[in-house]
């Protein structure tokens, strides 16, 4: 099973990469480059230009806005899950924060703090931040209190309680909030580098834009596909599959 | 001297009272069954006497100030899914690594030794049922509570569980709780039956046994008993529309 659909995935990018050197070779145009030209740029940007700098520098920003999203994003879901009036009173602001453009925040921050790099992490983590506390919110609301039940009777203790009771019944909620917030988190935060920072992948994609240098921005676009990939398969699956290895 | 008197004036759900006027006592040592129809309050009552559910009007005296450790096995087996057997027993034990061979003993008790590194999703029905016994019983408790916990087992193993709760009072002084609709079950078990009426329930007759089965050379006719009983009785269960076969043959 797992074979088979690794074997599709590869098969899948194989037609996808011929599809896309036979289009280039048709169209002869700059505006496409063929994969192996994009292949080239990338060995060039990642031997002697900025690629691998601009990565780390992005990557620590996705980190910080991630870690600091899934913070406040659980504590609020979990006191919303818990407690119906702070759910009434945080509702609305939750709504307003799903829905508010990411750009309006983003600019919002850069008035407010400043072109600085607290202001650009914490642009990204408040378009995160609702979408955690909403789902967290529905993982708290979905408790299993017959499970408690026996924590209460037994007297378990309450970090045991907390470690093989409770929180396993949240493992689903979270790792989706993980998942989802991170696919957020990485096209939120090349538009902040875009729009006020010097450095990182957004400001160079920016750069390479200006001279319309489309075979750079192809081979950022798959640096950072692989990079992506690569957290996917080494970590949040993995991860997965710990939790949930009692579903088989 | 341990155990309970139970006290309960009054036990509503909104505004259908599901317990009322019930008292009785139940002291360490004593091996009681609560008989009656399913669907009333049967599971409410150990609610309560486990401490789960304290909105009611009447009272819990414990002789020494406390319940002390409670044993519960619920209706359902309330596994946790995530854990393995051996890990759901252990998590209600304080100190499950100096008491690994008392957890093996019940895995063997069980039959669930073979088993012990199975998610419960992986079981049966009737295994996850004998987990959760194993579990109530693995604390040691003072007082154990058994919501039913022998139906839908196969009649042997039914018969081996119920050997291994009589074991588990004799050896541990603890008090027994039993509530079923099995009658032979009741008479085979307990030193006191409580027969409770349709809701709100009421004990609408005590029947003590004796001698006590806490002495292992005590045995029981339960089929004769029961035919006695029902000769002297003949209505005991008669408040019981759904109880037309007692299992008495």
């Amino acid at each position: 099973m797992l074979q088979g659909s690794t074997w599709g995935r590869w098969l899948f990018l194989g037609v996808f990469l011929c599809i896309w050197q036979v289009t280039a070779l048709l169209l002869q145009s700059d505006q496409l480059p063929g994969p192996l030209e994009v292949m080239q740029s990338l060995w060039f940007h990642l031997t002697e230009g900025d690629l691998l700098q601009s990565i780390i520098v992005t990557l620590r920003r996705v980190f910080l806005a991630f870690t600091l999203a899934m913070l406040v994003g659980i504590i609020v879901g979990f006191l919303m899950g818990r407690y119906p009036l702070i759910d009434t009173i945080l509702d609305g602001v939750l709504i307003m924060g799903l829905n508010i453009p990411a750009l309006v925040i983003i600019i919002l921050c850069y008035v407010w703090f400043g072109l600085i790099e607290t202001a650009a992490v914490a642009a990204v983590a408040i378009n995160k931040m609702p979408l955690v506390a909403v789902t967290v919110r529905e993982g708290v609301r979905a408790i299993d209190h017959k499970l408690l039940q026996v924590g209460d009777v037994f007297r378990v203790s309450l970090i045991r309680r907390l470690i093989h009771i409770y929180m396993p019944q949240l493992y689903p909620y979270l790792m989706t909030a993980a998942r989802s917030g991170l696919s957020l988190i990485w096209k939120i935060v090349l538009v902040v580098e875009l729009l006020g920072r010097s450095d990182g992948v957004g400001f160079q994609l920016s750069t390479f834009f200006q001279f319309f240098d489309i075979t750079s921005i192809l081979a950022y676009t798959l640096a950072f596909v692989l990079v992506i990939y690569s957290i996917e398969s080494m970590l949040m699956r993995p991860l997965e599959n710990h939790l949930t290895r009692w579903r088989s | 001297m341990k155990g309970c008197r139970v006290k309960i004036a009054n036990k509503c759900f909104g505004e259908i009272p599901v317990i009322q006027q019930l008292e009785f006592e139940i002291l360490t040592n004593a091996f009681v069954t609560l008989v009656g129809p399913s669907g009333t309050g049967k599971s409410t009552l150990l609610n309560i006497l486990s401490g789960l559910d304290s909105d009611f009007d009447g009272s819990l005296e414990w002789a020494d100030g406390g319940p002390g450790r409670i044993g519960y096995v619920f209706q359902d087996p309330r596994l946790m899914p995530w854990l393995t057997v051996r890990e759901n027993i252990e998590l209600v034990m304080t100190d499950a690594d100096d008491d690994k061979s008392w957890v093996d003993h019940l895995l063997r008790k069980v039959e669930l030794s073979d088993r012990s590194e199975a998610y419960p999703g992986q079981l049966s029905g009737g295994m996850q049922r004998r987990a959760a016994l194993a579990r109530g019983m693995a604390i040691k408790p003072d007082i154990l509570l058994l919501d039913e916990p022998f139906t839908s087992l196969d009649e042997p193993t039914a018969a081996g569980l119920r050997e291994m709760v009589l074991d588990l009072w004799r050896d541990h002084s603890s008090a027994v709780l039993l509530v079923t609709h099995n009658l032979r079950e009741a008479l085979e078990l307990a030193d006191q039956i409580l027969f409770l009426s349709k809701g709100p329930a009421r004990i609408v007759h005590r029947e003590a046994l004796l001698p006590s089965r806490i002495d292992p050379v005590v045995k029981r006719d339960s089929d004769g008993l029961g035919r006695e009983l029902m000769k002297r009785h003949p209505d005991i269960l008669s408040g019981i529309a759904a109880y037309s076969n007692p299992n008495l043959g």
